[in-house]
């Protein structure tokens, strides 16, 4: 095949590929492992939405007042979503960053912040 | 309290402070190790009404002694890279010789929590901010890594994160590029109990280190002040440090 | 003299130039690495540390900041102060002032250490910082040099030109005393706490801005075979040697001030005699070669335009000695928390601090030099900043 060929045959693919995937249902998607199924602090469609709002608004109130109730806190997020393998939020299958990666959106939270659990048995 | 505000309160958090107020009350009157007034829930934010401060007994710091200092690299996850000069250090021991005299004295340095600190007024962003009961703290989140409270702060108690870290503690979230410094455990503090240094030095048997509320007249700390003659480092810039030197 | 008032662009063949902004981009491309470099690896590949945290990139920075509001003189003296013979020149004054600025801004900028974070910088103000002051200060700056040199082209706005010169005047020392404020208003060290240092940096800022200006007039001149009046060279160096005069007075009063209160005759003892590279630097760099020696060169009366180049990078080499002196040498002298007391620990309390520069620390600051030279020299070629004429000087009174 000349390389003529090979390209137009590669755009045609690329064109094609979108059509191909959401008809098969096969839109590449992040796989996001929730390790404590269960009930989070809000429903699944606010979570998605709004945890970026949630984190900086009792950020504030940690960091600048002392308010340290952990329904909305990182720390409480880790602590759950942390892999059972891993026992991290980032890496490749990671909770936060799985999507993050997916999404292209910065994960800043964890270059200060654990993204482990902390282990039970440990000093509180 | 009132109602609205137990909301977030657990039952966890409730036992807690159960406990501190039990533990306040099993404890002789006066040499309460938290103020029972000062416990606080999680939901509730910090008073103005609060002065956190230190006491350090220099007579009863051992020379050559640095538990205040280890247990504090071990609750704030801080560890050495093998590069002195640019590793983080909230608190320090320093050895002091007179020159006159020749009498030496062994005390711990860390931030001393000024009522005007300096490094608040010079903060562009105003990372460095100073809590309402008078612990000075860096936001991290806002924090841009310029470097000029430490340029500003008298006592060295500053320190720049000079490389990546990993592994943090989770309650003391810690990342290259920021200015930190002893936040007086303010997580500690948080759930009432005492700084790290404090409960060491109290562990190692030598109590040269007090902590509590300085505004309140029935503390151990205040009565202390009150009472025996105390300095605090370069009370010529009329700074107010929360810390406050006895035996110097 | 209506003729000498018009402007025109940097000329000479299109390979010339782009052969100079060749050269340019070399140091820019550097600097940009040195940036990166020094981002990803964090603060630790850099010799400065927790006891010198602000290095040779503020040395850099601190320079050309101040060396900005400096390169105004020129258009000041023209439409503030009714100068007719520098008017041809005060565009030019006002492009290297901005050029300057934009040049010490940025290397200040790529050495924080969250410099990926500046729009907090931007979003979030304390108003009780000298920072956060000359944010809006250094912002202004290059506002009102844009406004000034749009009154001073644009024939229909030239009446403004003295009202927004004048503006633009007051402006460029409150800067000035903003920055010698950020070291002025430290009470935690010895060296600064004292608030000579604001008027100190202004008269500094006279001298290497105004240095720097002369130094770029030839160059632009040369490239294209441009003829000066002698007599416009002549009043630029006497400008020149009153400023470096100047300078040399503050330094004596600083010094005077300091060793007069005996709780700084450790601090000046070690600036003065035995501090190393710092007393080097500042008898040899400061005083001597960046002071004694231009005085002479500029008030020599048979001094060749040779001589006045080096005397001009001599001011240049001297401030950036002093600088040294100032932000490096006044924080390797240790912070004295118990005085009469020796003081030992491990964080190095009580000695004096080592400081070595590293490559990435002295190429992000040459690059900031070069960013300004690039933007002089791209705006030079689009603009019609340079006057058409230079060989005659206008008003006759000096």
């Amino acid at each position: 095949m000349s390389l003529r060929g090979l390209l137009r045959f590669a755009a045609c693919l690329a064109l094609a590929l979108p059509a191909l995937a959401f008809a098969s249902g096969r839109t590449p998607k992040p796989e996001i492992i929730i390790a404590n199924p269960g009930h989070c602090v809000e429903p699944t469609e606010i979570m998605r939405r709004n945890h970026p709002q949630m984190l900086l608004h009792q950020r504030d109130l940690t960091v600048h007042e002392g308010i340290r109730t952990s329904k909305y806190s990182l720390k409480g997020c880790v602590q759950c979503h942390a892999s059972k393998t891993t026992g991290s939020v980032l890496g490749e299958k990671g909770f936060c960053q799985s999507c993050h990666a997916y999404a292209g959106v910065t994960l800043d939270c964890f270059e200060c912040h654990a993204s482990k659990a902390k282990l039970a048995g440990a000093t509180p | 309290m009132s109602a609205g505000s137990n909301e977030g309160l657990s039952r966890r958090g409730f036992l807690a402070i159960s406990a501190a107020t039990l533990g306040g009350v099993m404890l002789a009157p006066g040499i309460r190790l938290i103020e029972i007034a000062a416990a606080r829930a999680p939901d509730q934010p910090a008073s103005g009404k609060v002065r956190w401060g230190l006491l350090i007994d220099t007579n009863k710091c051992e020379p050559g002694c640095d538990d205040c200092v280890t247990a504090c690299a071990t609750e704030n996850g801080i560890k050495s890279t093998g590069h002195p000069r640019t590793d983080s250090q909230w608190i320090r021991k320093v050895e002091l010789k007179d020159m006159r005299s020749g009498r030496t004295h062994s005390l711990p340095v860390m931030c001393q929590h000024c009522a005007e600190p300096p490094c608040v007024d010079v903060c562009p962003t105003g990372a460095s901010f100073k809590r309402a009961d008078g612990i000075v703290l860096v936001d991290r989140h806002i924090c841009i890594g310029c470097r000029y409270c430490i340029m500003a702060c008298p006592y060295k108690a500053r320190s720049f994160v000079h490389q990546e870290i990993s592994d943090q503690n989770p309650d003391v979230p810690r990342g290259k590029g920021c200015v930190e410094g002893c936040t007086l455990c303010v997580h500690r503090v948080d759930r009432n109990q005492q700084p790290a240094c404090v409960e060491a030095c109290t562990k190692a048997g030598h109590n040269a280190m007090i902590f509590g509320d300085l505004n309140d007249p029935h503390s151990e700390i205040a009565q202390r002040v009150a009472k025996y003659a105390s300095t605090q480092i370069r009370a010529d810039l009329r700074l107010d440090p929360g810390v406050h030197y006895q035996g110097l | 003299m209506a003729e000498s008032l018009a402007y025109r662009q940097l000329s000479g063949p299109p390979a010339r130039f782009w052969a100079l902004l060749a050269a340019l981009a070399v140091p820019l491309a550097l600097g940009a690495a040195a940036y990166f470099y020094m981002e990803h690896n964090g603060h630790i590949v850099t010799g400065m540390d927790n006891q010198i945290v602000w290095g040779m990139p503020h040395v850099f920075a601190v320079f050309m900041i101040v060396a900005a509001s400096g390169a105004l003189n020129v258009a000041s003296t023209a439409s503030v102060f009714g100068k007719t013979a520098y008017k041809p020149i005060a565009p030019l004054s006002a492009l290297l002032a901005v050029s300057l600025l934009v040049g010490g801004l940025t290397v200040l900028v790529l050495d924080l250490g969250r410099s990926d974070r500046l729009i907090v910088a931007m979003t979030h103000y304390n108003f009780k910082s000298i920072f956060t002051l000359n944010v809006f200060l250094y912002n202004g700056f290059i506002i009102f040099c844009a406004a000034y040199l749009w009154t001073m082209l644009e024939r229909r706005m030239n009446r403004y030109a003295k009202a927004v010169g004048m503006g633009a005047f007051i402006w460029r020392l409150m800067l000035t005393t903003g920055t010698g404020s950020i070291f002025g208003f430290l009470v935690a060290r010895q060296a600064y706490d004292t608030a000579i240092l604001a008027p100190m940096f202004v008269v500094y800022s006279f001298a290497y801005g105004t240095a720097i200006f002369i130094l770029l007039l030839l160059a632009a001149c040369r490239w294209d075979g441009q003829p000066i009046a002698d007599a416009l060279l002549a009043r630029l160096k006497n400008l020149l040697g009153v400023f470096v005069a100047a300078s040399l007075y503050f330094v004596t009063v600083y010094h005077l001030t300091k060793l007069y209160m005996t709780r700084y005759d450790d601090l000046e003892r070690f600036i003065l005699v035995d501090g190393g590279v710092y007393t080097l630097l500042f008898w040899v760099g400061q005083v001597l070669l960046g002071g004694i020696l231009p005085l002479i060169l500029l008030f020599h009366p048979r001094t060749p335009r040779r001589g006045i180049v080096a005397a001009c990078a001599l001011v240049v080499l001297g401030g950036l000695a002093q600088m040294y002196v100032t932000i490096i040498g006044g924080q390797a002298y240790p912070q004295i928390l118990f005085p009469g007391m020796i003081e030992s620990s491990s964080f190095f309390d009580g000695v004096i601090h080592p400081y070595t520069p590293s490559l990435p620390e002295v190429l992000l600051g040459l690059g900031g030099m070069a960013l300004a030279a690039s933007i002089v020299a791209v705006a030079l070629r689009a603009l019609a900043l340079l006057p058409a004429r230079l060989d005659q000087v206008a008003g006759s009174q000096a």
